[in-house]
């Protein structure tokens, strides 16, 4: 190894990033009326147990990686935990640690993410935190507003944040128990806009989760929601979670990179507890939802 | 989610209510003809349910609102076609055009995009047949009953009449939006 110890401190070499890997924190809220989402990571139960499993505040930034391939190399000695979907790790190419546990890399450690076995997004954290500039009062990347530091690619570089002074934990986090489908949906605000019908149909057909999906929707295929017009909706705010149907009938649900206006009616809206399960569903998942009234 | 008859009416109650800085409240978006307001726990929302029961039916008085001038060199590529649609001259679309003072409604499209409502009827024109792939940041346009300034170069379908050197979006900035909801709006018309 060469260089200056004081500057090798703290860094991360992004050596693959992966399909996707972003900077996710647990977003940017109050900006909407300007048309920027709050985004964050989208599977905040999972992002929240990593930074504490590293002893970090909540807020600090995380590693969001997007159907594993993720390879990071620390130049200096590291404590990372890793959480959400379940993949094999490894530490310098061999077989090394578990997730949902805090880790000691030693310094020049490489730790390579291999494809999850179920779910999408995994979450690393490292102790202090991944130090880019916060834009808009947060770290994290919104692919739909260009706001927040661009997706890792390979060669770039993330500092860790200063030690947030918090005893070094030593525990280790259970998987979390399997959740039972379906997903909770609450109406409105356009639930009136669809024949009692199509109402059923959102809770009586599964829908299939389509690739197309990201950080700003879950896509699906299924029986085609039937408007009872087709008038045209004047631009309206959007929640988190809001299940949009456009003109071909096909549902999409909103998750944190979502636009904060749109023109489609919104049939329901998906329970914020539910959301967590929705950043773990992949493409060829079914799903299923349920009235909550 | 407030609804309510016309855009300026919707403006009006986002400007109101994001003033009133309700504890909890989270976002307050104004859209085309309502309001959404979120909060972190439903109950946080009744403060704002009273207000609005409060403020009676559709008739929030329009609040002042900051003064944005926006200095503009009418060159767009569009001035011509916009003359001929509406049968006007190219030098009285400008005059239409720079002499109101617009009500910033609502944003969308993209971040730091907003909607200007006051645009002279006799400028209201469907939108361009098909939007151009790239339009410049800075480029003022109108479209439908709105007019407004592309904060970031993106596609676009609305007539371009001409631009604007001030740099509409950063989010880098404290105020990331040169323009936001609310704000009375003036096109200055400068020379080349």
């Amino acid at each position: 190894m060469s260089g200056n110890a004081a500057l090798d401190t703290g860094v991360i070499e992004v050596v693959d990033p992966g399909a996707l890997c972003t900077v996710q924190d647990r977003g940017r809220p109050g900006w909407a009326h300007l048309g920027v989402g709050h985004s964050g990571a989208l599977d905040r139960a999972a992002a929240s147990l990593a930074n504490r499993l590293v002893g970090n505040h909540d807020d600090a930034a995380v590693l969001e990686s997007t159907f594993g391939g993720t390879r990071l190399r620390f130049r200096s000695a590291a404590f990372v935990a890793i959480t959400g979907a379940e993949c094999a790790i490894t530490v310098d190419g061999a077989s090394g640690i578990g997730m949902r546990q805090p880790v000691a890399l030693p310094p020049d450690s490489e730790i390579g993410l291999g494809p999850p076995m179920t779910g999408v997004r995994t979450y690393i954290a490292v102790r202090g935190g991944i130090a880019v500039e916060p834009v808009m009062g947060s770290r994290s990347t919104d692919l739909l507003s260009h706001v927040g530091p661009e997706p890792l690619v390979t060669g770039s570089t993330l500092s860790i944040g200063a030690d947030p002074g918090t005893p070094v934990p030593t525990a280790f986090a259970p998987p979390s128990a399997v959740t039972n489908w379906p997903l909770t949906i609450w109406p409105g605000p356009r639930t009136d806009w669809f024949s009692v019908d199509a109402q059923r149909t959102l809770v009586q057909s599964p829908y299939v989760v389509l690739p197309a999906s990201n950080r700003i929707g879950v896509r699906m295929s299924g029986v085609a929601l039937e408007r009872l017009d087709d008038r045209e909706l004047p631009s309206e705010g959007i929640v988190d979670g809001a299940i949009q149907v456009p003109n071909d009938g096909q549902p999409l649900v909103f998750l944190a990179d979502h636009p904060t206006t749109g023109g489609y009616p919104v049939i329901a809206v998906v329970d914020p507890g539910d959301l967590d399960r929705l950043a773990q569903v992949r493409p060829g998942d079914t799903l299923r939802f349920r009235w909550r009234r | 989610m407030f609804e309510l008859d016309t855009v300026e009416q919707a403006a009006a109650l986002a400007t109101e209510l994001r003033g009133r800085d309700v504890p909890g409240v989270i976002e307050v978006v104004p859209g085309a003809r309502t309001v959404l307001v979120v909060a972190q726990r439903p109950e946080q929302l009744v403060p704002v349910d009273q207000i609005v029961a409060g403020l009676g039916d559709g008739d929030v008085p329009t609040p002042d609102g900051e003064l944005v001038e926006v200095p503009t060199l009418y060159d767009g590529v569009d001035l011509e076609d916009v003359a001929e649609l509406t049968g006007l001259s190219v030098s009285a679309v400008i005059d239409l055009h720079s002499t109101v003072e617009y009500r910033a409604a609502f944003s969308g499209f993209t971040p730091g995009f907003t909607y200007l409502t006051g645009l002279a009827t006799t400028l209201w024109l469907p939108r361009r047949p098909s939007p151009r792939p790239r339009v410049d940041a800075g480029s003022v346009a109108i479209g439908a009953d709105f007019t407004g300034v592309y904060p970031t170069s993106s596609p676009g379908g609305w007539h371009l009449l001409g631009h604007t050197t001030i740099e509409m979006w950063n989010p880098s900035r404290a105020r990331p939006a040169f323009i936001v909801p609310g704000d009375r709006v003036r096109f200055v018309a400068v020379g080349g």
